[in-house]
């Protein structure tokens, strides 16, 4: 059975056009894209094993520090589940995490903000979900950041997330804020997206259940790819 | 005989424990990959190293499969005319024979690439093979064809595209998606012509040659 990916609701997400963020003037598409069923050729998609993780490869305090040090900042455990739109979880499914420090400074070349650098910190990460759908992984907090689109415009602290799912028809970037942060709705990229309601299912609750006494407060983050179709009733007979 | 009734694929009443009332949800809304994607998704190129040994997706060959070895290399360019440098492009294909890595494809061969595009030009370039013919869903043959996937700061939701090959005329004539498109003035926009040893498919975010995105 080769059943499609569901279509995807373009009025949730962004539009390709949002002139308050101001780089997508010049670089959004003026015609609509067209539309088509997904094939196989989007039904399929890169898979990735658990081998090719590295120990730390989810543990942002330590992935760049030099041994016995640990990255500065409130230290955070993130945790939550990959699922379907209709709720099934998607296991070994690859997340690549990237941020700023705690300072709001990121490790780029191109970055002019005048936050220091962390030296023990990268600010990137990954790892592969459990056949449950669930993931984890371990930071500190990225700080606020000013940045150049309007004369004094913020990001609220956030931390990037790229998930492939197991369709290329499923991929997807989009970035997690924390919840209470005054900052999320004064965000020209935050902004872009349509509803609050949707802007809501990017902000991750503090879960004081998980959190490791003296150590690390958690913060739940779950995230939502296209679903496949389930039905019997897919495949067309010949000459229909 | 009826086809037995699994439960994790083909049944629309089959929810997992997780979900027994067969709850929706919506898709998490996209977001820019913002001026540092690269930090999160290609580390070494950026110099962050020692994380991870090397940057995903920088061989899509990596054995010996069968198959026309080709070199694709473009740029992504915005409306008024700039290469952009801080993309994220990722390519996924069929093999040579039609198979798809995980469904049978051939040895050695991923399937999928990632470039950041050159640090000074803009220029993405995969060392892959030419793949074969891959079935739509009512089973027709499509042409070959490349998938892109672009992300870069000022794309709110990633863009996908097709990279079909100028020299398959045969085929592109009869695919079910190319011919359907509305507006056949605009197909040129994803056919790749082969100049110098390489496949070109530059991509066009606006502008007069306003490469066709798919909504797919």
């Amino acid at each position: 059975m080769t059943n499609g990916f569901t279509a995807r609701d373009r009025a949730w997400h962004p539009p390709a056009l949002t002139p308050l963020y101001k780089t997508s003037v010049a670089r959004s598409p003026r015609f609509a894209p067209i539309g088509a069923a997904t094939s196989l050729s989007e039904e399929t998609g890169p898979v990735f094993g658990h081998d090719m993780l590295g120990a730390k490869d989810n543990d942002l305090i330590t992935n760049f520090a030099a041994p016995g040090e640990m990255a500065i900042g409130p230290r955070i455990l993130v945790q939550g589940r990959v699922r379907d739109e209709f709720g099934r979880p998607v296991p070994h499914c690859l997340l690549e995490v990237w941020q700023a420090n705690a300072g709001g400074r990121y490790r780029h070349k191109k970055e002019g903000y005048l936050a220091p650098l962390d030296p023990n910190f990268g600010g990137c990460g990954r790892c592969i979900t459990d056949e449950n759908g669930f993931y984890e992984f371990r930071t500190v907090k990225p700080g606020p950041y000013p940045w150049p689109n309007g004369p004094d415009d913020w990001r609220p602290a956030h931390i990037h997330v790229s998930v492939f799912g197991h369709g290329f028809a499923q991929r997807l970037i989009t970035q997690m804020y924390f919840e209470g942060d005054p900052m999320i709705w004064q965000c020209p990229i935050v902004g872009t997206i349509p509803t609050r309601e949707a802007i809501e299912t990017l902000v991750a609750r503090l879960d004081r259940a998980g959190s490791i006494p003296m150590d690390a407060l958690c913060y739940r983050f779950d995230i939502t790819l296209r679903g496949r179709r389930q039905t019997m009733f897919e495949n067309r007979m010949e000459g229909m | 005989m009826a086809a037995p009734l699994t439960p994790s694929m083909g049944n629309p009443l089959s929810n997992p424990p997780s979900n027994p009332l067969g709850e929706r949800f919506k898709e998490s809304p996209s977001q820019t990959a913002g001026p540092y994607v690269h930090i999160g998704c290609t580390p070494n190129f950026l110099g962050i190293e020692g994380v991870y040994p090397e940057d995903l997706g920088t061989r899509m060959i990596t054995g010996n499969p069968d198959g026309e070895r080709i070199t694709i290399k473009g740029r992504v360019i915005d409306g008024a005319g700039n290469a952009l440098k801080d993309a994220l492009i990722e390519v996924w294909q069929a093999d040579a024979a039609g198979k798809f890595a995980g469904r049978g494809g051939a040895e050695g061969f991923a399937g999928w690439g990632r470039s950041p595009g050159d640090m000074t030009t803009g220029e993405f370039t995969f060392e892959t093979v030419k793949p074969g013919r891959v079935p739509a869903p009512d089973g027709r043959p499509q042409a070959p064809h490349v998938t892109f996937w672009i992300v870069a700061r000022g794309i709110n939701l990633g863009l996908h595209t097709r990279m079909y090959f100028a020299d398959e005329e045969a085929a592109n004539a009869e695919d079910p998606i190319l011919t359907r498109i509305e507006h056949q003035s605009r197909v040129p926009t994803l056919l790749a012509k082969k100049e110098g040893g390489a496949y070109r498919f530059d991509i066009h975010l606006q502008g007069e040659n306003e490469t066709i995105f798919f909504d797919i």
